[in-house]
């Protein structure tokens, strides 16, 4: 078993086949989207498969250090960051191509015109704990 | 007084077994036997059954008949199998057995085999195999109902097949996560419940190798969790009674003259486990081992392990040379030459080799070690 993330970008990826911004879309196909989303989820959790799903809010800051004594120091949000995380899936399968096929059905997802979108989704395995027994 | 968990577990497949010989199906048996482990963690504590077993047993039996007393017709033929006598210890032990083989049935994908095998047969609780494998327990629970109804229509006496048990305990030995449930002694303790059960010369190989391999864990990490290489481990935290008993029973099962891989793995974690100093290693056995290993699976990374120690037994250069003949791509061939580049007099590749495998890393401990490899060659100077 292998846990793998699917990251989905608000920017950055490559364009989509069916890529219309969803302020464009009916409400009625926007709803649709969502419940594919969640029923996606669901059948992963019936498969025995399903981690976890999170949605990010697209405004970030960015924050670190300042030095002893003082408070972290903030700064953005920047419009122009060229890669934006929307959210992301974890799934825990049996093999990689099982972790492809499962992201290309989220990325089958319905979009304008009830067409799915073939959303660019980036896959990224998890580093797992060492083995016992390498020698 | 608190519940003995370890007790419960231990009676969790015998209890199956019986109900199942009164004529439960596997999937009502094993959920009715759970149902009967988490009342006796809340019964025991004030009232502690003097015949545990029992009280398990009529527990279970009573949850089950619960569960199917809707269907009548079941109910009468239940009545009719309950007269059915206990089972005597051989019988019992056959029972175990035939769950073994069910819960690593072919036709289950890995995950789900560990999954059941660790509910059945091991008495763990979904919640805790969900906590140990980081997934939610929802998960797990579908995990685990979707491989008992995989199997439902597999007969409970039909042959099993050793070797998909074998692997089944293998994973949860080598792959363990880190959690409450101490995994690694988990599979040890199915390992010895199997080899009660089963005379099997690859049983007991398996056995020794996890022995071995335990006895070494207070050797493996530094207390940061910083892998530490068998090379550079302080044997001394090496565990004498685990070792004496893993060889032990690898010596029993090589007399039997069934060789097999594991026996033939744990013949070269022995050898290690022999030598007082990594300099006293007989490296030359132990290629001889990995020959043999070779010839009995055709798994690329028995040579890969069998080109580093044939480095150690004639010289890395003669190590380099081994290698030279596999695929590059095999995981962690890069580390491999990085080791025998080094060991070579060539510390410039070395380094920029140790800085690439740790790049490729399948995890976190293994990328640390190598990149602390490349930061320390190019540290001195030589990198």
């Amino acid at each position: 078993m292998a846990k793998y993330l699917l990251l989905k970008h608000y920017r950055g990826a490559p364009k989509g086949v069916n890529d219309v911004p969803m302020d464009q879309w009916t409400p009625e196909e926007i709803s649709n989207h969502i419940q594919y989303m969640v029923d996606w989820g669901k059948r992963l959790e019936t498969t025995g498969e399903f981690v976890e799903h999170y949605a990010l809010s697209p405004e970030g800051t960015f924050v670190r250090y300042d030095g002893e004594g003082r408070p972290p120091i903030t700064d953005g949000p920047f419009a122009e960051t060229k890669d934006l995380i929307a959210g992301w899936s974890v799934v825990d399968v049996d093999s990689y191509e099982r972790a492809l096929e499962v992201a290309g059905e989220l990325s089958a997802a319905p979009g304008k015109g009830g067409k799915p979108i073939h959303e660019w989704l980036e896959i990224r395995p998890f580093l797992t704990q060492p083995p016992t027994i390498t020698e | 007084m608190t519940v003995d968990e370890s007790l419960l577990r231990t009676l969790t497949p015998a209890v199956i077994g019986i109900l199942g010989r009164r004529g439960a199906d596997f999937a009502a048996a094993e959920d009715a036997v759970q149902e009967a482990l988490v009342e006796a963690v809340r019964v025991w504590p004030a009232d502690p059954p003097r015949d545990p077993k029992g009280w398990l047993v009529t527990v279970a039996w009573r949850k089950f008949l619960d569960a199917a007393r809707s269907d009548a017709a079941r109910r009468l033929r239940e009545e009719r199998v309950d007269l059915e006598p206990e089972p005597g210890p051989a019988r019992e032990a056959d029972d175990t057995l035939q769950l073994y083989f069910l819960c690593a049935h072919p036709s289950l994908t890995p995950s789900s085999a560990v999954a059941l095998t660790l509910r059945a047969v091991g008495g763990l609780t979904t919640r805790q195999i969900a906590q140990a494998y980081l997934v939610p327990e929802a998960t797990m629970a579908q995990r685990i109902s979707r491989a008992k109804k995989t199997v439902s229509e597999v007969r409970l006496n039909e042959p099993g097949d050793v070797a998909t048990v074998l692997r089944v305990l293998y994973l949860v030995f080598n792959e363990g996560y880190s959690g409450d449930i101490d995994l690694a002694a988990e599979a040890i303790r199915l390992t010895r419940q199997l080899a009660a059960a089963i005379d099997h010369a690859e049983v007991a190989g398996l056995l020794a190798l996890m022995l071995l391999h335990h006895a070494r864990r207070p050797a493996r990490r530094k207390p940061d969790g910083e892998l530490v290489p068998l090379a550079e481990q302080d044997r001394g935290q090496w565990d004498t009674a685990l070792i004496a008993e893993g060889v032990e029973i690898l010596q029993a099962a090589l007399a039997r003259d069934r060789l097999g891989e594991f026996q033939a793995q744990a013949a070269i974690a022995a050898l290690h486990a022999d030598a007082r100093t990594a300099d006293e290693t007989d490296w030359v056995q132990i290629v001889e081992w990995y020959d043999e290993l070779a010839r009995l699976t055709d798994n690329p990374v028995v040579r890969l392990n069998r080109a580093v120690a044939v480095g150690e037994a004639d010289g890395a250069q003669a190590g380099l040379a081994a290698l030279a003949t596999l695929d590059p791509a095999l995981p962690r061939y890069t580390a491999a030459e990085a080791y025998l580049r080094e060991r070579a007099g060539d510390p410039v590749t070395a380094a920029r080799l140790y800085a690439e495998a740790a790049r490729s890393a399948p995890n976190l401990a293994e990328r640390d070690h190598l990149t602390r490899q490349a930061a320390r060659i190019n540290a001195s100077g030589a990198g």
